[in-house]
């Protein structure tokens, strides 16, 4: 059972950051041939960096355009980035060749922070819940993928935090660090026995296999958007991709252009 | 009048709750078969006896669609990071003017995306083809390219949603590329895709013939001589000027545009700016880009390349025309640079009001403000040369250069209420090819968000004129603002008001 659970942990793992390599392997190979940034722009890199930062780290247009939306949905993610940190004391031995981030994961801002964070993950899921169905516009975009994610990370998150707040579902942590580790060496090692601990798990590895294949690739999709993450110099730069060059063989050659 | 109710205005902007199917009934008319050939697309006519003949989808219209759309996937970055990143946060939802205006839920950014999402989900990943119920894919069918053909032409891919988006999802492409693949199968747009062929064959969208355009400009020449007897000139196809004009060809003779090139050719005359327009370029609209197509937007840009060669200007300067200056701005170098053979002096191209502000600036222009002071004068920043391009060499450009024009030659100014103007402008509801008026009751009702925001103006601010610099803005509101109570002399030019406050030397006024 535990090795099983071993398995279809790295299997999802490798099969998220896989599927999210071959994403980002695609939009990069496939040419952006007009410069189509939303203006007004940056003209530089430097700018351009500075923009999608603000995007990525304070959903700066969601913030423009839905206060509910952004407050909710910035909320989870937040939380979300905290708690992934907090679980980071996992996989991290502080022997091993990542020890010196030890500190930085095994002290008690970050540990509460993350502890705390789930409850907010889930509040601002419940949030974004109730507003897909609320929302008469929403709700008419909506499809059944688009809850059922939602629940998913819910009912993650919910797990989550019995096993930090509910004293009948704790569990032995240092039996999981050991699974964990031992998962990531290939020598597998038992898990501790609690239900919710393999709700949790089980959830966490379905999540594994549906981001690459689901709207979740807004997590690369952000970075590759042209109308983002382009520099706003046309005029100044000629941009040609490839596939456009051939054209500009022919281009002369039109009849109209010839009388 | 018209079988449909003319939305009532509201001080505060209502976002409607969703009525379904309120715009189905609505598409424009198909491009007959000869005119897409003359663009490289296919068509097929069905005769019917003493009806009109009916054009249909091509044989093997689904493989060749589902091909199409792989093409594209393919080539255009955009397109396909936006096939799969959107996650129905549903920020976009109340930002579109047609869904304000219709109600339909399907002119919603998002659900209009989704016309062609749920095909790409189907044919392209793997949740759609194993899941398609669970994350709403579907086959294409007959049924769907009806569906495409209808609300993408109620997208005037003005853009305003993609500023809203936390992933810059942009409609516009989507749109774009919609059209571009209906174009493959026999529906392509006849308003768009004929007016195309026209500046292919004439060289321009209105089809003037090069006489007729000179008649026009000789004609326009005695006017303003008569009116102020200072001999203004038009040059039409002189070699060796400086500047070659590319200008939407409505500035021929539309009402208002025309005295926005008056206000231009004055602008030149007074500082003794050598010019002309072209007979060939005598067209600074691109409708290559409202159906997506790269060659066919190449192929038009080329014969502004070809007339700057053969006349020998040294710069290009671009009139009044919102999508044009998309074009102008963002591709043009692209499409048919570089043009090192003009003065790297100058930015290429440049705009009209890039030019005059800085005329205005170095005091060339002898301006008389309160020559506007019969009007309170409001700014209208069209969609493409606000979210699409920009002006000066700095972010907003395009917000300040033409606000800066019209304060130098107007005495009152001001602007609508924030949330209306800027990037976050709303459209004139008669842009990205619809303008045309088979599709008239979706300008009607698009033309809500701007005609409210106006209506405010004019009850707060006194405003009396609202002025833009996008040819087709200004046809749109002078012919659907009239619905809501306006009237169409309330739309004017930026260089007609630089026209207005501008005396020539030897100017001689008429006496009122």
């Amino acid at each position: 059972m535990s090795t099983l659970y071993a398995i279809l942990l790295l299997a999802a793992t490798l099969f998220m950051l896989g599927g999210l390599a071959r994403k980002a392997r695609q939009y990069r190979a496939t040419p952006a041939p007009l410069k189509i940034p939303v203006t007004p722009a940056p003209k530089t890199t430097g700018g351009v960096v500075l923009r999608l930062a603000k995007e990525v780290i304070f959903f700066a247009s969601l913030f423009r355009s839905n206060k509910w939306t952004w407050i909710f949905g910035w909320m989870f993610h937040v939380s979300l980035a905290l708690a992934f940190v907090r679980h980071l004391r996992y996989v991290i031995d502080p022997d091993g060749m990542l020890g010196f981030i030890w500190p930085l994961i095994n002290n008690p801002i970050v540990q509460s922070f993350g502890k705390y964070a789930g409850i907010f993950l889930v509040l601002g899921l419940a949030g974004l819940l109730a507003r897909r169905i609320l929302v008469a516009r929403v709700r008419y975009i909506s499809a059944p993928s688009d809850y059922l994610m939602l629940i998913l990370i819910m009912v993650i998150g919910i797990s989550g935090l019995m096993m930090s707040f509910v004293p009948s579902a704790f569990i032995d942590i240092v039996q999981l660090k050991s699974f964990m580790l031992g998962m990531l060496s290939f020598d597998f090692q038992e898990l501790p026995t609690s239900v919710v601990l393999l709700i949790h798990l089980t959830l966490v590895a379905v999540l594994g296999f549906v981001l690459p294949i689901s709207k979740l690739l807004h997590i690369p999709g952000v970075f590759y958007a042209p109308t983002r993450n382009q520099v706003d110099n046309p005029r100044e730069k000629r941009h040609i991709a490839d596939w456009a060059k051939k054209l500009d063989e022919t281009r002369d050659s039109y009849p109209e252009l010839r009388d | 009048m018209a079988d449909y109710e003319v939305p009532e205005l509201k001080e505060y902007p209502v976002v409607p709750l969703p009525v379904e199917g309120t715009m189905e009934h609505l598409s424009p008319f198909v491009a007959k078969p000869e005119f897409q050939e003359a663009l490289n697309y296919v068509g097929k006519k069905i005769e019917k006896e003493g009806e009109m003949p009916e054009y249909v989808l091509v044989d093997g219209w689904h493989d060749k669609a589902i091909e199409k759309m792989g093409d594209l996937l393919g080539r255009y970055r955009g397109f396909q990071v936006f096939m799969d990143s959107c996650v129905k946060c549903g920020a976009c939802t109340d930002k579109c003017h047609y869904f304000i205006g219709t109600k339909d839920p399907k002119n919603m950014p998002v659900a209009r995306q989704d016309l062609l999402r749920s095909v790409y989900r189907r044919y392209f990943t793997f949740a759609g083809k194993f899941f398609p119920k669970l994350v709403g894919a579907r086959d294409l069918t007959e049924d769907v390219v009806q569906e495409w053909y209808s609300y993408f032409h109620q997208c005037s891919e003005c853009r305003r949603c993609s500023v809203f988006c936390p992933y810059g999802i942009d409609t516009a492409e989507v749109t774009m590329a919609a059209r571009e693949i209906m174009a493959h199968i026999g529906k392509g747009q006849k308003y768009n895709n004929e007016i195309i062929g026209k500046v292919f064959t004439i060289g321009n969208n209105l089809g003037l013939p090069e006489k007729a355009l000179a008649n026009v400009l000789e004609g326009l020449e005695e006017d303003v001589e008569y009116d102020i007897e200072v001999p203004v000139k038009f040059p039409l196809d002189k070699k060796g000027a400086d500047i070659l004009l590319v200008t939407p060809s409505a500035d021929f003779f539309a009402e208002p545009h025309i005295d926005g090139l008056i206000g231009y050719a004055k602008v030149f005359h007074a500082t003794n700016t050598s010019w002309t327009l072209s007979s060939r370029a005598s067209e600074a609209a691109n409708f290559g880009l409202f159906i997506g197509s790269y060659e066919n937007m190449q192929r038009i840009s080329m014969r502004i390349r070809t007339a700057a060669l053969e006349l020998g200007v040294k710069r290009i300067v671009y009139g009044e025309c919102g999508h044009a200056w998309r074009v102008g701005y963002s591709f043009l170098n692209t499409l048919a640079g570089p043009f090192d053979f003009l003065d790297q002096n100058y930015p290429v191209p440049q705009h009209i009001c890039e030019f005059t502000l800085d005329k205005l600036q170095k005091g060339e222009l002898n301006i008389d403000k309160s020559r506007n002071d019969d009007k309170t004068v409001t700014f209208h920043d069209s969609c493409n040369v606000a979210r699409a391009s920009g002006m000066g060499n700095y972010p907003g450009g395009q917000f300040d250069i033409p606000r800066a024009v019209i304060n130098a030659v107007c005495n009152n100014y001001v602007d609508m209420e924030p949330g209306t103007t800027h990037d976050a402008t709303f459209c004139c509801g008669g842009g990205g090819g619809l303008l045309t008026d088979d599709l008239m009751e979706l300008r009607v009702k698009g033309i809500l968000p701007r005609a409210s925001a106006l209506n405010n103006a004019v009850n707060e601010n006194g405003v009396t004129h609202m002025a833009a610099i996008c040819a087709i803005c200004k046809s749109q509101f002078t012919k659907v603002l009239p619905y809501y109570g306006f009237t169409m002399d309330q739309i004017v030019s930026v260089h007609q008001l630089v026209s207005e406050a501008i005396i020539l030397e030897g100017q001689v006024d008429p006496e009122d």
